[in-house]
C-alpha cells in the first residue's frame, strides 16, 4: 500500500485528502471514467488513502478494453489477407479475438504492422501503391483527431489502397448509459481530462442536469485526481450537480474547435457494442457518407462476422463498477495479462490489468468469516 | 493508449500541404501534426496524442507531468509508443 508521504507534493496531497475527509458525511460512489485515470488511481494507490466513505468505481474509459470482440475478429480475418498491410496501435496487438490476437497472424506471416500515429498508416499507403493499407481505427474523442485527419488526408491525395476500420466511442453517452443502467451505484463523475481537451465541457452540463450527477473534469496526477475527487465530495455533500472543470490548464469550455470541425465532416454518430456492455444508441462514430469509400469493413466485406464473449469474464460488471476485478473468480488465474480472458486483462489501462499489476489480489473484507 | 504526452516544439513545417512540426519529448524528438493548433509557436509546450498535438499547455505543468509519468512508469511506456512509428517507417522500407 502507497503512503501519501510517498507522493511528490506530499504536504499539498495530504491537505486534499484532510480536506476530503474533513467534508465527507456519508458514502459515495465516484466513477473515473477515463482508464489513464484508473491506471494512476491504482499505481498511487489513491483509492487507499481516501477516507472509506468514499469509494472509487472504475469505468469503461479504456478504448482498447471497450472494443468488441467481433471488431477483433473482422480486424483478424482482414490482416490474415495476403493483400494487406494491417496497421495499428500496438496495444491492440494482444488483444484476444474468439480465437487468436493479431499476433498470431503476424506470427504466421501476415503484414500486421505497429504504427504510433494514423499518419504513420497513411504514409505507407502512399509507399506501397501495390498493397491495400488497413488501419485500426479505435479510441474516444482524444483518438478521433488523429484518425479523421487521415482519412481526410488519404482523401485528399486520392489514396484508394487507404481504409480503416473504424470502432469510435463517445464519453457522454457511455455515461448516459451507465446512468440508466439497473443497479446503477454511480453518484458523481471525474471526467477525462483528454477527451474534454479536444471536445470542451459544453456537451456534460445536459448530463449533469438531466441525472442530477455532479461531474468534473479531471486530470490523471495524483493531486489532479485528488482536486477533482475534492471537488466532486464537496458537491455531493451539498447536493449539488455542476460540471466544474479541475483541469483548466488543458481544458477549456469549447475544446479544441479545428479538430471538432474535421471530427464532424469526416465522422457521423452510430451505435455501437461495447465489449462487455451492450450496444449503447449513438455512442460512436462511423465514417460519414462522404467517406464512406474509405471503410474496411465494406471493402472487405467482413461486417457479416459477429461474435459471442467468453462467460467467464465478467468484464461488464467490472466497467459497469458493480464489480471489482479482483472479485472476478477468473481474476489471476485462468485470466492473467499474459493469457488475458477479457479486454481489461489486457491494456495497462484496463481495470483488470492495473490491479493485476499492482498486486491487488485479495480483496480485503471487513467481518469476513473466520476472523476471530 | 490514451495517454497525450507533452513535449516542446522545436520547429514547424509544412507537409503534403498540413502544418507539421518536430516536438521534442523528454529528448525523443518526433514528427508531428500541428494542424489543429494554428496558433502554436516554436518554443511552446503541447501534449501530443497519436502524433496530433491537440492542446497547448504551459511550461511548468509540462514538465510536471513529465515527471509524473516517469514516476508511475508510464513515460517509458509513452516513449516506446513514440518509437513504433519508426519502426514501422523501417519496415516499409
Ligand atoms: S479478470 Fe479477466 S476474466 Fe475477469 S473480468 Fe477481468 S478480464 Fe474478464
Amino acid at each position: 500500500m502507497k503512503h501519501l508521504t510517498e507522493y511528490r507534493d506530499a504536504e499539498q496531497a495530504r491537505r486534499l485528502v484532510a480536506e476530503i475527509a474533513r467534508v465527507v458525511t456519508r458514502p459515495w460512489a465516484i466513477m473515473e471514467v477515463c482508464g489513464g485515470q484508473t491506471h494512476s488511481i491504482i499505481r498511487n494507490g489513491i483509492d487507499q488513502v481516501l477516507p472509506p466513505e468514499v469509494e472509487l468505481i472504475h469505468g469503461p474509459g479504456c478504448p482498447v478494453c471497450v472494443t468488441p470482440l467481433e471488431v477483433i475478429d473482422r480486424a483478424l480475418a482482414i490482416a490474415a489477407d495476403p493483400r494487406v498491410i494491417f496497421c495499428s496501435f500496438g496495444d491492440m496487438l494482444r488483444v484476444p479475438g474468439s480465437r487468436e490476437n493479431l499476433f498470431a497472424v503476424k506470427g504466421r506471416g501476415g503484414d500486421v504492422r505497429v504504427v504510433y500515429s494514423p499518419l504513420d498508416a497513411v504514409k505507407l499507403a502512399r509507399q506501397h501503391p501495390d498493397r491495400e493499407v488497413v488501419f485500426l481505427a479505435i479510441g474516444f474523442e482524444t483518438t478521433a483527431p488523429a484518425n479523421a485527419m487521415a482519412v481526410k488526408l488519404a482523401k485528399q491525395e486520392g489514396l484508394h489502397n487507404f481504409s480503416m476500420l473504424v470502432s469510435h466511442v463517445l464519453v457522454p453517452p457511455a455515461i448516459e448509459a451507465i446512468m440508466r443502467s439497473p443497479g446503477n451505484r454511480v453518484q458523481a463523475f471525474l471526467a477525462a481530462g483528454h477527451v474534454c481537451s479536444v471536445m470542451g465541457t459544453w456537451q456534460y452540463p445536459p448530463l449533469a442536469d438531466c441525472f442530477r450527477v455532479p461531474i468534473v473534469i479531471t486530470g490523471f496526477e495524483p493531486l489532479d485526481l485528488l482536486d477533482g475527487i475534492r471537488r466532486t465530495v464537496i458537491q455531493l455533500e451539498q447536493g449539488r450537480h455542476e460540471v466544474e472543470n479541475a483541469y483548466a490548464r488543458v481544458v477549456n469550455e469549447r475544446g479544441n474547435e479545428p479538430a471538432q470541425a474535421v471530427i464532424n465532416e469526416v465522422f457521423t454518430p452510430h451505435d455501437r457494442a461495447w465489449r462487455g456492455i451492450g450496444t449503447i444508441p449513438d455512442s460512436g462514430w462511423s465514417l460519414s457518407a462522404a467517406y464512406r469509400g474509405f471503410d474496411a469493413e465494406e471493402r472487405f466485406a467482413v461486417a457479416g462476422i459477429t461474435t459471442t464473449e467468453s462467460p467467464l469474464c465478467k468484464s461488464g460488471e467490472v466497467l459497469k463498477g458493480t464489480l471489482k476485478p479482483n472479485q472476478c473468480p477468473a481474476f489471476g488465474k485462468e485470466c492473467t495479462p499474459r493469457r488475458p480472458l477479457g479486454a481489461t486483462m489486457v491494456s495497462g489501462e484496463g481495470a483488470c490489468a492495473a490491479y493485476y499489476n499492482a498486486g491487488r489480489f485479495l480483496e480485503v473484507t471487513s467481518g469476513g468469516s473466520g476472523t476471530p | 493508449m490514451c495517454l497525450a504526452v507533452p513535449g516542446q516544439v522545436e520547429s514547424i513545417h509544412e507537409e503534403n500541404g498540413t502544418r507539421m512540426g518536430r516536438v521534442n519529448f523528454g529528448g525523443v524528438v518526433k514528427e508531428i501534426c500541428l494542424a489543429y493548433l494554428p496558433d502554436i509557436a516554436v518554443g511552446d509546450y503541447t501534449i501530443v496524442h497519436v502524433g496530433f498535438a491537440i492542446s497547448r499547455i504551459d511550461e511548468a505543468s509540462a514538465q510536471q507531468t513529465l515527471r509524473t509519468f516517469a514516476e508511475i512508469g508510464l513515460l517509458e511506456e509513452a516513449l516506446e509508443e513514440l518509437r513504433a512509428g519508426d519502426e514501422a517507417d523501417a519496415l516499409g522500407g
